[in-house]
């Protein structure tokens, strides 16, 4: 009672009952399933969370209470942040309200997460709200970066010089500063982690895009691709042709050049075998699942990520956790990206449903993954890919001859992919 | 309530007839989850993209049939129609076209 009422004046309009009595809007009107089931708390509002608490919405025909809590109180889509470093879109057009979530019952929490006792099933917040209880927790936190991995950037000074851009706002506009800023004929270095990361075509993406604005702007500029990979890791060939036909000459592109440390100071990347000197650094230091997923004991594979079960997307380090996203150990072939995201945050949903009115979740489920990457301005390439359960290795597996690449990129798939976005922005959120 | 547990109790309460073969009953439903990032939520495209809500069964079973077989133009469906099976895009079918358009 204490933490309801210090909630209710800390949050003001939010409706809350307990944990499972909760009071619903009128839309419950399903005969099978009236009666409120309880309530799911989702941390973390990007492409994972959002999908999850509008299906769990739509699904449970408003039976189940949804908590939506995210740090930040609008939504900026990590792709298509590539556009606003190349030039060619605004933040503006990459940053979405989740207002219209409220239509579909959704509590919007503007906070951060501090703790969860599992144990108790209780979650505890920062700033506004007193500590809250879940019947279920869904835990789609994106990545933290490594950088205890790198010396030179183990401080708050070096990252404010040395950005990722790796989480799409402030950052994004600050490095398209720098870049802007950079002399005539300066040196843009980029370093990329060894796979799994955030997005794989993301950084080759990345290098198009500000070799894109280079070319106009400042034509004798050049870019360095330190990559700690043998090779491009996604739409190798599709980038390999943009690059030589669109930016011939500007981009040294070098492999197995994993960053090992960072001179801040004398803007310097090294690796094992070189020290290369730039005018504007861009380090992706590696990644792995935020400190939620780490403080929760989420994280059961390699230290770095988290397993789950392919059938509900539930943690199989703590029972009643739902994983989402990047943080997922991920199913082999399955890329870290905004798309899959999404398709885990409805696999999710879908299963809680099931779960919470005491029937098992769906034993075949199917999953798509599409990434459209934007060569220049107008022309994209995609991958995609479809995914089905297989019973035996209990894992989705992506399915033989299915899916694939760009025939070559295209303006007609420029149009697609800002489409994409549109749609799943609206998938998530409207 | 562990795995174990969850599973005993769903054999007991659920009528057997709904789970023959392990069969989803939201089938129709979960597959066009996968075509929402792009034909928009339940196919109600907001632009950019075909919407494929309230169309007519037969129409989209059937594009996406020659998508599968290679008999239609396509950047991408060519791609992620193979990776259903024919029971899935009938499926598929089904739902979307008892969906309202936008
Ligand atoms: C990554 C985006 C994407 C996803 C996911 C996707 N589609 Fe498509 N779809 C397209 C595009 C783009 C076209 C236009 C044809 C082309 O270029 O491939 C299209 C065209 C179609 C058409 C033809 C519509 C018409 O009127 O001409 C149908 C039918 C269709 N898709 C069904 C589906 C179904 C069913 C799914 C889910 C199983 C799905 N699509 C998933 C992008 C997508």
């Amino acid at each position: 009672m204490t933490n309801r009422r210090k909630f209710l004046q800390a949050g003001g309009a939010v409706t809350i009952g307990s944990a499972v009595s909760s009071i619903l809007p009128g839309c419950a009107s399903t005969p099978e399933i009236r009666k409120p089931v309880g309530r799911v708390m989702i941390i973390g509002a990007g492409y994972g969370g959002q999908t999850a608490a509008k299906y769990l919405r739509l699904w449970s025909a408003g039976s189940i209470e949804v908590m939506l809590v995210d740090r930040e109180p609008t939504f900026i889509s990590c792709p298509m942040s590539n556009l606003v470093i190349g030039g060619s879109r605004t933040l503006a057009e990459i940053t979405r309200s989740r207002n219209r979530l409220k239509e579909h019952g959704v509590q919007l929490l503007t906070d951060e997460v501090t703790a969860v006792d599992h144990a108790r099933k209780m979650v505890k917040f920062k700033d506004r709200y007193a500590d809250m209880g879940y019947d279920r927790l869904i835990v789609s936190p994106g990545v933290d970066l490594m950088y205890d991995t790198l010396p030179g950037m183990n401080s708050a000074d070096a990252q404010s010089q040395v950005l990722h851009a790796w989480r799409a706002g402030p950052q994004t506009v600050a490095l398209r500063k720098q870049i802007e800023s950079m002399p005539d004929d300066g040196t843009f270095v980029i370093s990329i982690p060894l796979a799994p990361y955030r997005c794989p075509p993301g950084p080759y993406e990345r290098v198009c895009q500000v070799a894109h604005y280079l070319k106009q702007a400042k034509p004798k500029a050049r870019i360095v691709v330190l990559d700690a990979n043998e090779n491009i890791t996604s739409k190798g060939p599709l980038f390999r042709a943009a690059w030589e036909q669109l930016y011939k000459g500007m981009i040294d592109y070098r492999p197995n050049s994993e960053v090992k440390d960072v001179d801040v100071r004398g803007k310097t990347l090294k690796t094992d075998f070189d020290n290369v000197k730039g005018d504007v650094l861009n380090v992706l230091p590696s990644m792995r699942a935020a400190d939620i997923a780490r403080s929760t004991g989420l994280i059961n594979a390699n230290n770095r990520w988290c397993s789950v079960d392919w059938l509900s997307m539930e943690s199989t380090a703590v029972p009643g956790i739902h994983v989402l996203g990047d943080a997922t150990m991920s199913a082999p072939a399955m890329p870290k990206s905004g798309h899959m995201a999404n398709q885990h945050g409805k696999l999710a949903a879908a299963a809680i449903v099931e779960i919470m009115n005491g029937r098992q979740p769906n034993q075949e489920p199917v999953l798509a993954n599409t990434c459209y990457s934007f060569v220049s301005d107008k022309e994209v390439i995609h991958v995609s890919s479809v995914h089905q359960y297989d019973a035996k290795q209990k894992t989705l597996v992506a399915v033989p001859g299915s899916g694939g690449v760009s025939a070559q990129r295209s303006e007609i798939e420029g149009a697609y992919g800002w489409a994409w976005a549109q749609n799943i922005w609206s998938d998530m959120l409207s | 309530m562990n795995r174990t547990l969850l599973l005993a109790a769903v054999l007991a309460i659920a009528p057997l007839g709904a789970r023959a073969q392990g069969t989803d009953p939201n089938l129709g439903r979960m597959l066009a989850s996968n075509c929402a990032n792009c034909h928009g939520t339940n196919g109600a495209s907001v632009g950019g993209m075909p919407s494929l809500a309230g169309k007519p069964r037969a129409a989209l079973l059937q594009m996406l049939r020659e998508y599968r077989d290679g008999k239609r133009p396509a950047t991408i469906m060519h791609q992620l129609a193979k990776g259903y099976t024919d029971a899935q895009l009938e499926a598929v079918s089904t739902y979307l076209s008892a969906q309202k358009p936008n």
